[in-house]
């Protein structure tokens, strides 16, 4: 089966100043075109659980199965995809999950950053501007794992750790459609 | 510091974490997923072939998995930067602690804000009370928004801040250990 969706305007799938950078380097864009969108905007949940899921789902976007796992494979292997399948929810596997920071000093700051990637409960960390400069999640599989984890990045970088457990949650829905 | 383990499931502040445990089974799909799904025709098959599972088991344990929340949801996982979210802004928020239960929901609901959450103060050097992670094109973009919020808080609002991310220093996720 042919795929219907016509081709689109070419369109960069990264700006070409992008004010953030990632430590793997400059990310490659590739051209988007509607079938990318359509598969951006409609499959970020509700992947069928049927027997031959891609079916269904190319279906529904009106191309064809083999188009449709293609169009994934080269969206992941591009990076406009960190990946494709079950999003878990930590703390309902009894983990837990907490936000916390540290006040770096300027000069210290590349080896305080590899301090702390370096322990595997940092799911991610982000530079951010603020005295409280280095923001980071810790997630494990415990709920002591998090002050064990806080305590081994006081002791390896010898800052202390801010950490903002959530108190309450008002919402969280990371599904944001492509702009490009 | 123990405040840090005070981390209730979502929504539901009052009760211990966890009433699914994940079973043994369950474990092992989820070792089995949590890098990402085959790009097979039939990836549930593919995925239970070597636990030994079916693929209709392994769909009946995933459905259930998605039901009682230990999966949000199944899909593609954009890279929100490379698809035009460029600029995202931590907009945190000093507000009157009797207001954020109420004003907390409203701003959660904006388009634009992905998670909003309500965290404790770090006095004197953090004020701020409520949180909203907003996303935008461009820094411009995401002070006009923030500026929204602003306008909705209104006089509950004692103060605020906005700290944008300048650097992925890492990005992984959970991955749990065997």
């Amino acid at each position: 089966m042919p795929d219907p969706v016509p081709p689109s305007p070419v369109v960069s799938a990264a700006p070409a100043a992008a004010p953030e950078t990632s430590r793997r380097g400059a990310f490659t864009p590739i051209p988007l075109d509607d079938l990318d969108r359509a598969i951006l905007a409609r499959l970020q949940g509700d992947f069928p659980l049927s027997e031959a899921p891609f079916a269904e789902a190319a279906a529904a976007l009106g191309c064809a199965e083999a188009t449709l796992i293609a169009r994934i494979e080269r969206l992941l292997e591009a990076r406009v995809l960190t990946r494709f399948g079950p999003l878990f929810q930590v703390e309902r596997m009894g983990g837990a999950f907490v936000l916390a920071a540290l006040a770096v000093p300027e000069e210290r700051y590349e080896a305080v950053a590899e301090a702390v990637n370096a322990l595997p409960e940092v799911a991610h960390n982000y530079r951010r501007e603020h005295a409280l400069n280095m923001w980071f999640v810790l997630a494990t599989e415990t709920p002591d794992g998090i002050p064990r984890a806080i305590a081994a990045i006081e002791a390896a970088t010898g800052l202390p750790v801010f950490a903002f457990p959530k108190e309450e949650e008002f919402f969280v829905e990371m599904k944001l459609e492509a702009r490009v | 510091m123990s405040e840090a383990t005070r981390v209730a499931p979502a929504g539901d502040a009052a009760a211990p974490v966890l009433d699914p445990v994940l079973d043994p089974v369950d474990r092992r799909l989820v070792l089995a997923t949590q890098a990402g799904l085959p790009l097979v025709p039939r990836p549930y098959d593919a995925v239970g072939e070597p636990l030994g599972l079916s693929g209709a088991e392994v769909r009946a344990r995933l459905t259930r998995l998605l039901e009682n929340g230990v999966i949000r949801r199944i899909g593609v996982v954009p890279n929100h930067y490379a698809i035009g979210w460029t600029a995202n802004g931590m907009s945190v928020w000093d507000v009157d602690d009797a207001r954020v239960a109420e004003l907390g929901p409203l701003i959660g609901s904006l388009d634009f804000v992905t998670h909003c959450y309500r965290r404790p103060r770090r006095p004197p050097l953090w004020p701020y009370n409520l949180f909203a992670m907003v996303h935008g094109a461009s820094r411009d973009e995401v002070r006009a928004k923030v500026a929204r919020i602003q306008a909705l808080l209104g006089d509950a609002c004692r103060g605020h801040d906005v700290l944008f991310s300048t650097r992925i220093l890492k990005k992984a996720g959970l991955r749990l250990v065997e």
